[in-house]
């Protein structure tokens, strides 16, 4: 389709954070333009872990992550469907001593966040738990924490914002945006785009938009391993983390253990990634000493997506520094599968509103600016 | 008494080759040398391989050459494997998976 | 130069054989204890039918390729009983294979390789088609051929094409019971494609006289047939059907081989980033290659039935072929004239392929129209009408738009086998339900493993 699109507001990047946004905006009756160059939900909020927790994450995202998770014990009434999300709890393994101070500091947070969270000494980890490896010597469990489908949270966030009144416009990439008499402009595919307001939910690539209104940041490429075992009978309830990472897995009630671990292959520019089989190999013999019952249980698929990872591993969400009604949230960094359903709400706020209550200030795009 | 069982594969041709013994389900059964685990379970009153995960049923194979994954049993010592592409070894303990 | 092989079928072989002529010592891996293929697989020792026994008319052949995968063993790096389960390309750098013997991974580095990986049942999902003592056609051949049994006491063989014929004429001859042959062609569609060709003329041949040996014993062979369902419930007890002219027809059964042809395994291409192409004919997706065999990634090379359906002697042909072209291209001496010969033969061979095409039609319809109860994939018990779910705009993900988006919400072709199975007919059943073209939902991506790869197991006690 050619010509000039009128909109109200215009969202680059159809992840979960942009899905959510669309969705939210449109509910409270905004004119909003989501475009993807994809299909919504193809790269990182599609093609992550699906893990859905707070335990952990950084005391600056934890305000959005506990308002994220009350959205997600509502997405049956929001899409329709609970995209199978579960909480059954996040059990995070400490194999050494240093690992397990680690998860004890962490405590203190999760106490200032009123974040559920119990610590499991080696005893009591491997009674209730008796299938982990010997070599974990303690663990602390967040309740509320679990994991969902990541192939249906965007696909059924953007389908809300549709019935909502939101234009969901699919395998259309944007080549150029500016700020030019006080709307944006902004030109995908054949079609040119006119916006009071521009929300930049673009994953990577949203370090591209930020840096068409002069703000560049430090976002790199991040491409997660993932992999996936045959189904076998249910016996991991939680989602299972390590202290100081390198392991995730979990099992979903069909049986299939999905696991991920170091980084996979891929080029933004096509987009294209890929898991490789060193890091696939080296997560199954990390799984197997974790769990050392899924010996000789065969991984039956494995796969990547592109994320954007910044320098201190937590997002940008906020206002953009140089252009007014520009908005970013995206270099979510392994994170915003969790996130994404309460950024849409908060972005809504801030474009409708003005103001949100979630403090934003650590995540804003002003951290990486070098003073002139 | 046990309730008799169809086998499902019939042993026709090329059926003189030295007995084995394995277990399948924690019971005695015997089969031919060059045997196939598929064979030897349903050519033996094994009646099937496995349950379907998904509550739909018995499976017993497929595609017999390595493709469709349909078969896998549970081999002692090696973990899930194709019953279709794994040769009977005497003693080896199967069960369904 | 290092050089790999994958599959010891007919192509395999025949590339090898032009490889070690050459002076080369290629890396040769193969899934099976011994080479051969699917359509030239031996028995285990032990077992002592002559190759005219096991093969037909096709022994010569056999016991040709076997002599010459044997001579050729020494004289290269064999490596059987391995999965190649992942491949990454040499573009700038070299190729890699990832490979897992018994458990035990290795990755090799390759400068050019050859993809013989063969091709396996094409089959329709009918309402029952997961109960025990239902298989692919291909595998009642291998149950009598590898094992020397039959599938059961009273089977039916349902589907078409030439292996319909041929392994129910192979079951009659080992005494096995048979309850039906039913050929979903009718015998004008096949008169029409092949009667006018010398090649064609003689598949008739071998197909009326085996339809002929069939009905002489008594037994029921009906063409133009449609099956409706295959009924039991720990196992299978029997089939109903459609005759010719639409009536509904029951016959007991105990056991039932399922087959419409054969589809190539490109999992391995697709990863190496060969591009596909949708061949209309033989309505199945193929890895792009030129006529001796050159992918468009370079060092890469396809030949035999998982480069596109062309048989075992086309993929002799193929196989030799290919080693030609990778000779040529790393500047070596080929043998031109054998190039020549074997371009011409392959050329020639091309309307008779057309022609099977064209008599043995993928019945598109019998997939599309699966009744939505029917496990349409078998790994995840994903039924027809889930797929057709997934395919309403007003499904709470939205309308699936192409088949892999499909197998994201509905886990279709997400199982151990990777859509192998049901790919076609997901296709087919996606395609009719959005009311578009086949070609335009795609085909199911390969991701590695292209098999199950198992996670290891514990080194057992007393190991050194």
């Amino acid at each position: 389709m050619s010509g000039v699109v009128e909109t109200e507001v215009l969202v680059i990047g159809g992840g979960g954070a942009g899905c959510s946004t669309a969705l939210h905006l449109a509910l409270r009756g905004a004119k909003v333009v989501l475009l993807e160059r994809g299909l919504v939900g193809s790269q990182a909020s599609g093609a992550n872990y699906g893990g859905v927790r707070q335990q952990g994450r950084h005391p600056a995202e934890l305000p959005i992550a506990k308002r994220s998770h009350a959205i997600w014990q509502d997405l049956p009434r929001l899409l329709g469907t609970d995209c199978e999300f579960v909480a059954t709890g996040h059990l995070k393994l400490a194999r050494s001593a240093a690992d397990e101070a680690d998860l004890v500091a962490y405590l203190d947070v999760a106490r200032d966040y009123q974040l559920p969270v119990r610590f499991l000494d080696r005893a009591t980890l491997h009674r209730d738990y008796p299938w982990l490896g010997a070599s974990v010597v303690a663990a602390s469990f967040a309740p509320e924490d679990g994991s969902a489908n990541p192939r249906l949270l965007s696909p059924a966030l953007a389908q809300a914002a549709r019935a909502a009144g939101a234009a969901i416009r699919e395998q259309i990439q944007v080549t150029a945006c500016r700020h030019e008499n006080g709307r944006f402009v902004v030109e995908a595919g054949d079609a040119v785009f006119h916006a009071d307001t521009l929300v930049n939910t673009a994953g990577f690539w949203g370090g591209q938009v930020a840096e068409w209104f002069g703000e560049p940041v430090p976002v790199r490429p991040h491409t997660p391993n993932m992999g996936v075992t045959e189904p076998i009978p249910y016996f991991i309830r939680p989602n299972i983390g390590v202290a100081g990472g390198g392991i995730y897995l979990r099992q979903i009630p069909r049986g299939n253990v999905i696991f991920g671990g170091g980084r996979g292959t891929g080029d933004p520019a096509v987009p294209f990634s890929r898991a490789t089989p060193e890091a696939t190999l080296a997560a199954m013999r990390k799984a197997v000493e974790i769990v050392p019952s899924l010996a000789g249980v065969s991984v039956i698929r494995s796969w990547s997506g592109i994320d954007g990872m910044m320098p201190d591993g937590i997002p940008v969400v906020g206002p953009s520094s140089t252009t007014p009604g520009l908005f970013h949230a995206f270099g979510f960094s392994g994170h915003g599968f969790q996130l994404g359903p309460a950024i849409g709400a908060i972005l809504s706020e801030l474009v409708l509103d003005g103001r949100t209550d979630v403090p934003l200030e650590p995540l804003s795009i002003r951290r990486f600016q070098t003073t002139p | 008494m046990r309730q008799e069982v169809a086998l499902r594969l019939v042993r026709l041709v090329d059926q003189d080759r030295p007995e084995i013994s394995f277990t399948f389900e924690d019971r005695a059964m015997t089969a031919r040398q060059g045997d196939t685990l598929l064979t030897a379970i349903l050519a033996g009153d094994g009646a099937f391989l496995r349950e379907s995960e998904f509550g739909d049923g018995h499976r017993a194979g497929f595609c017999l050459m390595g493709a469709c994954q349909d078969c896998r049993v549970v081999l002692e010592g090696s973990g899930r494997v194709r019953a279709c592409t794994t040769l009977l070894q005497p003693g080896m303990r199967v069960r369904r998976a | 130069m290092r050089v790999a092989v994958v599959g010891a079928g007919p192509a395999g072989v025949r590339a090898v054989e032009q490889l070690v002529r050459a002076g080369l010592r290629p890396v040769w891996i193969d899934e099976a204890p011994d080479g051969g293929g699917r359509i030239y697989q031996r028995p285990p020792a032990g077992f002592h039918r002559t190759p005219k026994a096991l093969y037909g008319w096709e022994g010569g052949r056999a016991a040709a390729l076997h002599a010459t995968l044997d001579a050729l063993k020494p004289q290269v790096d064999w490596r059987p009983e391995t999965l190649v389960w992942n491949i990454q390309p040499g573009l700038l750098d070299p190729g890699r294979l990832d490979t897992v013997r018994d458990g035990a991974v290795e990755q090799l580095g390759f400068d050019a390789a050859i993809l013989c990986t063969g091709a396996m049942d094409r089959v329709i999902p009918i309402p029952g088609w997961t109960l025990p003592g239902v298989t692919a056609m291909g595998a009642a051949q291998i149950a009598l051929k590898t094992q020397g049994c039959a599938i059961g006491r009273r089977v039916a063989f349902v589907g078409s094409g030439p292996l319909l014929w041929l392994v129910a004429y192979q079951y009659m001859k080992s005494g096995a019971g048979i309850a039906a042959v039913i050929d979903t062609t009718p015998w004008r569609t096949k008169l029409h494609a092949l009667a006018g060709l010398r090649d064609g003329a003689a598949t008739l041949a071998k197909g009326a006289w085996y339809v002929a040996r069939l009905r002489a014993a008594g037994i029921l062979v009906r063409e133009g047939a449609t099956p409706i369902a295959i009924e039991g419930e720990d196992g299978v007890t029997g089939l109903r059907w459609r005759d010719a002219s639409g009536v509904e027809q029951r016959l007991d059964c105990d056991a039932l081989a399922l087959g419409w042809g054969v589809r190539p395994e490109t999992q391995l291409a697709d990863l190496a980033g060969v591009p596909m192409r949708f061949d209309a004919p033989s309505h199945l997706w193929v890895p792009q290659r030129d006529a001796a065999g050159r992918s468009a990634v370079p060092g890469l090379y396809l030949a035999g039935d998982g480069a596109g359906i062309g048989g075992a002697d086309v993929a002799e042909m193929a196989g030799a072929r290919a080693a030609l072209a990778l000779q040529e291209d790393a500047g070596m001496k080929a043998d031109v004239e054998l190039a020549t010969r074997l371009d011409r033969r392959l050329h020639a061979q091309a309307r008779f392929r057309a022609a099977l095409d064209r008599a043995f039609p993928f019945p598109a319809r019998l997939a599309a129209t699966m009744p939505d109860a029917t496990i349409l994939c078998r790994c995840e018990a994903v039924r027809a009408g889930e797929l057709r779910q997934a395919a309403r705009a007003d499904a709470a993900t939205g309308a699936a738009p192409e088949v892999n988006r499909a197998k994201a919400f509905t886990r279709i072709g997400m199982g151990r086998c990777q859509g192998r199975i049901c790919g076609a007919a997901a296709s087919a059943v996606l395609a009719d339900a959005l009311g578009c073209d086949v070609t335009e939902v795609g085909r199911l991506r390969g991701q590695a493993p292209v098999k199950p790869l198992p996670m290891p197991m514990p080194i057992p006690a007393g190991t050194p």
